[in-house]
């Protein structure tokens, strides 16, 4: 990162938000928890898991948990009947740059009780990988499938894992992440020569080519109709097709 | 595989040979191979350049016959990367990359993420831009399950109300054109307000539009609702139970069909949507026909709560009364000194944010449309800004809610999702 801010076109290829300040404090704990139910609960019940919450934007609270054990929280979160968060509603990945972890952040809705609660899981950057919660909620199926093709997060028990958004073999990496260049990390022309490389078949899944094996038709060869028609066909230029 | 031996005779037949014996073929036997029905499976490709699938969306196909087996759908043709495009952009730069999301009903999402913006920041708008957001978003509610409409009712062979849908819907465009200047990429809000006030007589073309558009809508019902065929094709067809339906994330008409009686508006209310007096419809089978009922309800509620907002709309500013969030007029930014320093600070640097996130949800078209917006501190740009497509979850659906039906029959679950396809794939 560059030590001054560019401003204009200039900052469009330097990355979004280049930090103000190198050092960032340590964010500490905010709001009352004994406001929201599941909180306060999950404080008691997990104490060594809960690594803080905050109270933002006036009246959402937002909860950090570890990696290791987020399966765990989870499936009480939602089996507790005092709890019961039958709704996830969104799963996705937040890069702040910089060398900090990226983090997965769960919505979820209680429909039973009425509440929402936002779930953020930090993930060091060698080591991203989590438990999907598809087990749980079905609703998680495309949206952990779109944070590991745009985040490169991995989870763990996914039973369809592969990107969603960008093309299956796209090799260039995670665009969301944010060391990834916005125009891309190749020149235009090597993107359009890629482009026009592709392997139409790449598009189908590996079980959809074996269920669509083609029936064995007998080639017809190709020179064998241009000689028997070759003769009747005018040329160009004997049709007078001079240009 | 099996085959079968062909024997040809020639001159079988009492009347032709003698004694009905048959002369000898000059054809020898031959066999030929005879097909294992059932047995095979077939794979069939649909788009991504269909007019059924609403839009660039790929659904591979696994049949047994014409029954389907399985549907892995292929998503991520109109992929333009506006999360990341985002990052890049001012707060107010951003308004012009949310219409282009979903271009059915554009101002819901205008609406949505400048909502998310302002709870971030803590920004309370003005009341009559509050009216004014509901009564547009409200619109656009009618703008989207219109063209839904028409294009599913076209799917299922009924062609007048396409055309009727349409004829509606070149109204809406024509609101659109008269508040913003554009017919789809509205652009309209910014954060603290609106682009402009609403212009001169718009009101009342608005409420020429509501008293002629539900004549249109019971031409429809009277077309459609008790249609022999467009009941056989929707009744029963990609049911799912309210479980199941609130487990695979659906939302909006497509889960209220199935009888969960979800609706942002009334649960998680913004806006003062607990003031107004409006109905939610709630299905009972959640197959293709309820999600039909509940969306021709919506329509008619939309109109009544538009009704309502007009009747209370309030005069007063329309911005907030902020330098450092609201443009000054040109007037002030010419003559004034202190407005054209607030006018260069906000256009070069921006709205600065506090630290922290803010997941706004709202009743979209359709179904719960999440704006998610991370900020650093002093940050003028978003750290992340995160949509919750409804479309693309809903959509997520389909290879459980097709499997077990018809090849035409899937083509009308796709419709009755009600996907746009600039949204799944941002």
């Amino acid at each position: 990162m560059a030590d001054e801010q560019k401003t204009g076109l200039d900052a469009v290829d330097d990355g979004p938000m280049a930090p103000i300040s190198g050092e960032t404090a340590e964010p500490s704990s905010s709001g009352d928890p004994s406001e929201h139910a599941t909180v306060a609960a999950l404080l008691e019940r997990y104490p060594d898991q809960v690594q803080r919450h905050q109270l933002t934007a006036g009246d959402q609270w937002v909860v950090w948990i570890g990696p290791e054990r987020s399966h765990e929280i989870m499936t009480w979160l939602k089996e507790d009947p005092a709890h019961s968060y039958d709704m996830m509603s969104d799963v996705t990945g937040v890069d702040y740059g910089n060398g900090r972890p990226v983090e997965v952040v769960y919505q979820m809705y209680s429909t039973g009780h009425s509440r929402a609660l936002r779930i953020r899981c930090p993930l060091p950057l060698d080591n991203l990988e989590i438990d999907s919660v598809y087990d749980l909620w079905k609703s998680v199926n495309w949206l952990e499938r779109e944070v590991f093709d745009l985040f490169g997060v991995t989870f763990k028990g996914h039973p369809d894992l592969r990107r969603i958004l960008m093309p299956d073999d796209y090799a260039e990496g995670h665009p969301l992440r944010k060391d990834f260049p916005l125009r891309g990390r190749f020149s235009r022309a090597e993107q359009t020569r890629r482009a026009l490389a592709q392997n139409v078949e790449r598009f189908y899944l590996a079980d959809e080519l074996e269920a669509g094996e083609p029936q064995e038709v007998e080639a017809i060869e190709v020179g064998s109709i241009a000689e028997s028609g070759a003769d009747s066909l005018p040329t160009r230029a004997e049709a007078g097709e001079d240009d | 595989m099996a085959t079968k031996t062909v024997e040809f005779n020639v001159g079988q037949g009492r009347e032709m040979g003698l004694g009905g014996a048959g002369a000898p073929s000059p054809i020898a036997p031959f066999d030929i191979p005879e097909p294992d029905v059932g047995t095979e499976r077939m794979l069939i490709n649909i788009g991504p350049q269909h007019p059924a699938t609403h839009g660039v969306l790929r659904l591979v196909c696994e049949l047994d016959g014409e029954t389907v087996t399985s549907v892995t759908p292929h998503i991520g043709y109109l992929h333009s990367s506006f999360e990341k495009l985002g990052e890049y952009r001012t707060w107010n730069q951003i308004v012009p990359l949310t219409d282009r999301m979903d271009y059915l009903a554009p101002l819901i999402y205008n609406c949505a993420y400048v909502m998310s913006v302002e709870k971030l920041m803590g920004i309370e708008v003005t009341e009559r831009c509050k009216v004014v957001r509901v009564i547009l978003m409200e619109l656009d509610r009618i703008f989207g399950h219109l063209l839904w409409l028409g294009t599913t009712a076209i799917d299922v062979g009924a062609f007048t109300p396409f055309l009727y849908s349409f004829q509606q819907r070149e109204k809406i465009y024509s609101l659109h054109e008269a508040l913003t200047g554009a017919r789809i990429t509205t652009s309209a809000t910014r954060v603290g307000g609106m682009m402009a006030d609403l212009p001169e007589g718009w009101v009342d073309e608005l409420g020429v539009f509501l008293d002629n558009f539900p004549k249109t809508l019971a031409e429809v019902h009277h077309l459609l609702t008790g249609n022999q065929i467009h009941i056989g094709r929707t009744q029963g067809v990609g049911a799912i139970t309210a479980e199941e339906a609130i487990n695979y994330g659906f939302t909006g008409p497509n889960l209220r069909a199935a009888g969960v009686p979800y609706d942002v508006r009334k649960d998680r209310p913004y806006y003062d949507y607990e003031t107004y007096d409006f109905d939610v419809p709630v299905g009972e089978h959640g197959d293709c026909y309820d999600r039909y009922l509940c969306r021709m309800e919506e329509m008619e509620q939309s109109v009544s709560i538009i009704r309502q907002a007009m009747a209370r709309l309030p005069d007063g500013p329309i911005n907030v009364d902020d330098p450092n969030i609201s443009l000054p007029s040109k007037t002030d930014a010419m003559s004034d000194m202190e407005s054209m320093i607030h006018h260069f600070k906000l256009i070069t640097d921006g709205i600065p944010a506090p630290e922290g996130d803010c997941y706004m949800a709202i009743e979209a078209s359709k179904g719960e449309l999440g704006m998610y917006v991370v900020a650093e501190e002093g940050g003028t740009k978003p750290v992340r800004w995160r949509v919750r497509p409804p479309s693309f979850v809903n959509l997520s659906v389909i290879p459980k809610l097709a499997e077990g039906h018809l090849v035409s029959d899937l083509i009308m679950i796709n419709a009755s999702l009600d996907i746009v396809l600039g949204e799944i794939d941002r």
